[in-house]
C-alpha cells in the first residue's frame, strides 16, 4: 500500500472509534487479555511477555461527550483526565483487563485512585518511576518495582513470564521503535515527503494494534516513504515541543503544518518511542529495562534528570534538525508543560531561537484561531 | 429556626498564639541574617515529610518555600510576585505557590515577615507532589545552589505501606545527602547529635498526636484548621528544636485545660465538621468567619496532616535515625499516601471525631489535593451518607476568592444541615416528622 492509502485507512480508524480496533481484536482472540497504558511511558514489554495486549490510552479525542467526568474532576484539570475516567464510566473501555498509570503528574495519581473505586473489576496498577537520575541506588528501585509489577501480570495473566518471553518482547518492542526512528528520520531529512500528519497516525495506530502488525505496518510506510520524490514547500522548519501527554485532534496536528510550517521533531506519543536506542536483550531483561528507563530515555516534562536542564535538550535538538524555531504546543492545564515552558522561554530567548506558544484541549474543535496564530508567526520569520 | 448572628469574629487568644508569634520571629530573623550577614547556610525543602532532622544536624538552616509562599498570601503582598511570575511565561493556570515564591526570589528576597537567604543545597523531597520537582528545577536554574532530587516512592501498593526496597531506596539517598551536606559545610556528621534531633521530633511528634486527639472532646477545645495552622508552623520549621518541643509542651498543656474548662474556640459549638484541603491563606480571617457565624468547628482537618502524620500511631525513633527519617517521608504524612488512603482517613475523622459534615476546599493551586475531590464527595455523600460541601478558591492566588458566591454556599450547606438537626431531634422527641 502507498502511504497515502495506510493513512487513510488508519486515520479513519483513529478518528471513528480507536478502542474498538483493540475491543475487536481482543473479541477475535479468545481467552486473550488487553492492558490499557495511560500516557507517558509503560515498560509494555512486561505486559507482552505475559502474553496480553497492551494498548494505548491516550484519552478520548474531540469526538467524546464529557457527561459525567466533570462532576468528579474539576474545571481546572486537563482534558485526558477526564475522558479517560469519562471512558470509563461509559462503559467504553469495559474490554481492558487491566489499567496502568504512572507518576507523570498529580491529576494521574489521584485519577488511579479514582480508577480502582470506581472500577473494582479492573485491574489497576500504579508505577511510581524514579525521580532521582544521579543515586547509583536507583535502578536496584526501579528494577524492584518492575519485579513487582511483572508479579502482578503474571497473575493477571495466569502464567508466569520467563527472561526468555521479556527477551523476546524487548527484542520486538526494539524492532518497532527502531522503525519509528526510521519513520522520524525520513520525516525530518525529507519533510516534503512525509507529513507529520502522516507520521503521527502511523504512529498512533502502533499503540492500538499488536507490535507484529504495527512493525509490518512500519516496513511498509517507511519503503513507500523512502521513494516518494514530492517538491519541498517555502515553509519555516520547526522543532514541536510540550505534547508528550494529551494528544492535540488530528485536525490540530494537519492545520499546524498547512500553516506554512514543517515539523521536523515533535513528542507526540513520546513513551512509545522513549528510546534512542535499542534495549540490551541480553542479561537480566527487568534490570535492561530499568537501566533504560534511567539512561537512555527522552526527556520530557515528567523527568526531573538534575544531570542536564531539559532546555538543553530542546535546543540540542533545534540545532540537531537544522530548524530554524520552535512550537510549543501545550495541553490547557497541563501543569508540567506549563512550567517547562518557563525555562524553555529563557533558554530559547538566550539562544535567539523564535517561538510560538500555543494551548490545545484534545476536546477542541475550532482551530482557525491556532491556525492564525502559526501564519503569523511564519510569516514574520520568512518576511523578518 | 435559630437565628445566628450575622458575624462572629473570630480570633486566637491563647499563650500559644503569643509564643507562636515569638518562636516564628526567631526563625525568620535567622533566615534574615543568614540572607543579609551570612550567617549560616541555607537547605530549602518541602514541607511535605522532610528529612529536617538531617539538616539541622549539619547546623544548616532550613528555609521552607512553601511557608515563604503562604506568608506572602497571608500578609496580602503575593499578587505581584504572582503577576511577575507570569510576566516571565509561567501560565496562569500554574501553581500559585511556586509563582509567588519564583517572583520574590527573582526579585532581592525581601519579604514583610524575613529576606529570605539564597540556597546552599536545593533539597527537592520529592514526597507526593509533582510539582515539587518543578519548583526546585526552576530555583535550581536560577542560583548556584546544589540541588538533589530526593525520590521518596509514593504509596501504591494496596497495603498502603512502603516495600523493603522503598525504605531502601530512601535510606541510602539519605546516606548520599549526608556527603552532600558534608561537602557543604566542611562537617563530618556527628551522629550522636542527629539521634538527639531525631528524639526531640519524636517527642514533639507524640505531644502534637495527644493535642490532635483532644479535638474528640465535645466541646472540640480548639479549631482543628484554623487553630492548628497556628501550630504548624513551629512543628514544621522548629521539629527537632527544643524551643520546639517547648512549644508543644505549652500547647498541650494550653489544650487540656481548655478541655477541663469545656471550652471551645468559639461561645457555641453547634456543628462539627472535617475539612479537606488547604485554606484560602489571602482571605483565611474571611474564610474562618463564615464558618464561625454558624458556631461550626472543624474537628479534624487533612490539611494538618500534609508535613506528618503523628496521630495514628507514628513516632521518630532515634534508634533507627535514617529509617525513621524515611518512614516519615514515605508513609507517615498525607501527601505521599494514596487519594483512597486520604478517602479512608477523612472517613475515620468522621467517625472517630464524631463530625456532622465533610468541608472540601478545593483549590486551584495544588492539584495533589484537589484533582478528583468532586469523586471523593461523591464517596461521601452516597457510599457513607454523609453531608459534604465543596467549595472553590485558592491557597495563593487572590483572584481566586469569591466572598459572596463562598458565603452564600457555606450558608446555604448549615441552613439544611441545622434543618436536618431540628427535624431529627422533633422526630427523636416523638414529633411529627
Amino acid at each position: 500500500m502507498s502511504v497515502e492509502q495506510l493513512v487513510s485507512r488508519y486515520r479513519e480508524i483513529l478518528e471513528d472509534s480507536p478502542l474498538n480496533q483493540a475491543a475487536e481484536w481482543k473479541a477475535n482472540h479468545p481467552g486473550s487479555k488487553v492492558v490499557g497504558c495511560y500516557p507517558v511511558y509503560t515498560p509494555v514489554e512486561i505486559i507482552h511477555a505475559a502474553g496480553m495486549l497492551p494498548i494505548g490510552i491516550v484519552g478520548g479525542g474531540n469526538r467524546l461527550e464529557i457527561a459525567h467526568a466533570d462532576s468528579r474532576f474539576q474545571s481546572f484539570v486537563c482534558s485526558i483526565v477526564k475522558s479517560t475516567l469519562e471512558l470509563g464510566l461509559i462503559g467504553n473501555i469495559n474490554f481492558l483487563d487491566g489499567i496502568v498509570f504512572h507518576s507523570i503528574c498529580d491529576p494521574a495519581r489521584n485519577l488511579a485512585s479514582v480508577f480502582k473505586r470506581n472500577f473494582p473489576k479492573m485491574q489497576v496498577e500504579y508505577i511510581h518511576f524514579p525521580q532521582n537520575m544521579t543515586s547509583p541506588h536507583t535502578a536496584a528501585y526501579l528494577a524492584a518495582e518492575y519485579q513487582k509489577l511483572k508479579a502482578s501480570y503474571e497473575h493477571l495473566a495466569g502464567r508466569a513470564i520467563t527472561d526468555e518471553d521479556l527477551g523476546k518482547s524487548i527484542r520486538l518492542y526494539n524492532e518497532q521503535r527502531k522503525l519509528l526512528r526510521e519513520l522520524y528520520r525520513i520525516r525530518r531529512e525529507t519533510p516534503h515527503n512525509l507529513s507529520t500528519l502522516e507520521t503521527y497516525v502511523l504512529t498512533r495506530i502502533g499503540t492500538l494494534i499488536p507490535p507484529e502488525e504495527h512493525i509490518a505496518v512500519l516496513k511498509e510506510a517507511t519503503a513507500a516513504a523512502s521513494q516518494r520524490n514530492e517538491k519541498p514547500k517555502d515553509r519555516i522548519r520547526v522543532v514541536l515541543e510540550g505534547s508528550f501527554c494529551e494528544q492535540p485532534p488530528l485536525e490540530l496536528v494537519e492545520g499546524l503544518e498547512a500553516a506554512g510550517c514543517y515539523i521536523l521533531d515533535d513528542d507526540f506519543l513520546l513513551g512509545w518511542r522513549f528510546f534512542e536506542q535499542d534495549i540490551p536483550s541480553n542479561g537480566d531483561p527487568i534490570l535492561n529495562l530499568a537501566r533504560a528507563y534511567i539512561s537512555q530515555s527522552a526527556y520530557s516534562g515528567v523527568k526531573h534528570d538534575t544531570r542536564e536542564p531539559k532546555s538543553k535538550h530542546l535546543i540540542d535538538k533545534v540545532r540537531e534538525t537544522g530548524a530554524s524555531a520552535v512550537v510549543i504546543l501545550a495541553a490547557k492545564f497541563c501543569e508540567p508543560a506549563l512550567f517547562d515552558y518557563a525555562l524553555y522561554r529563557r533558554a530559547l530567548e538566550k539562544e535567539g531561537i523564535p517561538h510560538l506558544y500555543l494551548e490545545f484541549e484534545e476536546k477542541m474543535w475550532i482551530f482557525d484561531k491556532a491556525r492564525t496564530e502559526v501564519e503569523t508567526f511564519v510569516e514574520s520569520m520568512l518576511f523578518d | 429556626m435559630a437565628k445566628t448572628a450575622e458575624s462572629v469574629k473570630t480570633s486566637y487568644q491563647g499563650q500559644i498564639h503569643l509564643l507562636q508569634k515569638e518562636l516564628m520571629g526567631n526563625y525568620f530573623n535567622q533566615l534574615t541574617r543568614c540572607a543579609e550577614q551570612g550567617e549560616g547556610k541555607a537547605a530549602y525543602m518541602l514541607i511535605s515529610g522532610n528529612p529536617v532532622e538531617l539538616m539541622l544536624a549539619f547546623d544548616l538552616i532550613p528555609v521552607y518555600p512553601e511557608i515563604n509562599a503562604l506568608q506572602l498570601a497571608v500578609k496580602k503582598v503575593a499578587l505581584p510576585f504572582i503577576l511577575k511570575a507570569e510576566e516571565i511565561g509561567y501560565s496562569m493556570d500554574n501553581c500559585a505557590y511556586v509563582k509567588a515564591d519564583i517572583g520574590m526570589f527573582l526579585g532581592d528576597r525581601k519579604t514583610p515577615f524575613a529576606t529570605i537567604p539564597l540556597p546552599s543545597l536545593i533539597l527537592c523531597n520529592y514526597v507526593g507532589c509533582n510539582v515539587y520537582l518543578q519548583w526546585f528545577e526552576h530555583l535550581a536554574e536560577y542560583c548556584d545552589g546544589t540541588l538533589y532530587n530526593l525520590d521518596i516512592p509514593f504509596m501504591r501498593d494496596p497495603s498502603g505501606r512502603p516495600s523493603p526496597e522503598d525504605v531502601t531506596y530512601v535510606v541510602r539517598q539519605l546516606e548520599e545527602i549526608i556527603e552532600i551536606c558534608e561537602r557543604i559545610t566542611g562537617k563530618k556528621l556527628d551522629y550522636a547529635k542527629l539521634k538527639r534531633i531525631v528524639a526531640l521530633s519524636g517527642e514533639t511528634g507524640e505531644l502534637w498526636a495527644k493535642i490532635k486527639a483532644l479535638t474528640k472532646h465535645t466541646p472540640s477545645p480548639f479549631d482543628c484548621y484554623f487553630d492548628s495552622v497556628t501550630m504548624m508552623a513551629p512543628l514544621y520549621c522548629l521539629r527537632g528544636t527544643e524551643g520546639g518541643l517547648r512549644f508543644f509542651e505549652a500547647a498541650l498543656k494550653e489544650m487540656e485545660e481548655k478541655v477541663q474548662m469545656g471550652m471551645g474556640p468559639l461561645p457555641e459549638e453547634r456543628f462539627r465538621f472535617v475539612i479537606e484541603g488547604p485554606p484560602p491563606w489571602p482571605y483565611l480571617r474571611t474564610f474562618r468567619d463564615m464558618f464561625a457565624k454558624w458556631g461550626a468547628v472543624a474537628v479534624a482537618s487533612t490539611y494538618s496532616t500534609v508535613g506528618g502524620l503523628w496521630e495514628f500511631g507514628f513516632k521518630h525513633d532515634s534508634n533507627h535515625p535514617l529509617e525513621s527519617i524515611a518512614s516519615h517521608m514515605l508513609e507517615w504524612n498525607l501527601t505521599n499516601r494514596n487519594f483512597l488512603q486520604r478517602y479512608e482517613q477523612i472517613r475515620r475523622y468522621c467517625e472517630e471525631w464524631s463530625a456532622d459534615a465533610l468541608v472540601i476546599h478545593s483549590v486551584k493551586s495544588c492539584r495533589l489535593f484537589s484533582a478528583g475531590q468532586g469523586d471523593m464527595r461523591e464517596y461521601f455523600t452516597k457510599e457513607l451518607g454523609i453531608p459534604t460541601l465543596l467549595v472553590e478558591s485558592d491557597i495563593e492566588d487572590p483572584r481566586y476568592f469569591s466572598e459572596a458566591q463562598m458565603k452564600n454556599r457555606i450558608d446555604a450547606f448549615f441552613e439544611s444541615l441545622e434543618h436536618k438537626k431540628l427535624m431529627r431531634g422533633a422526630s427523636a422527641a416523638g414529633g411529627n416528622t
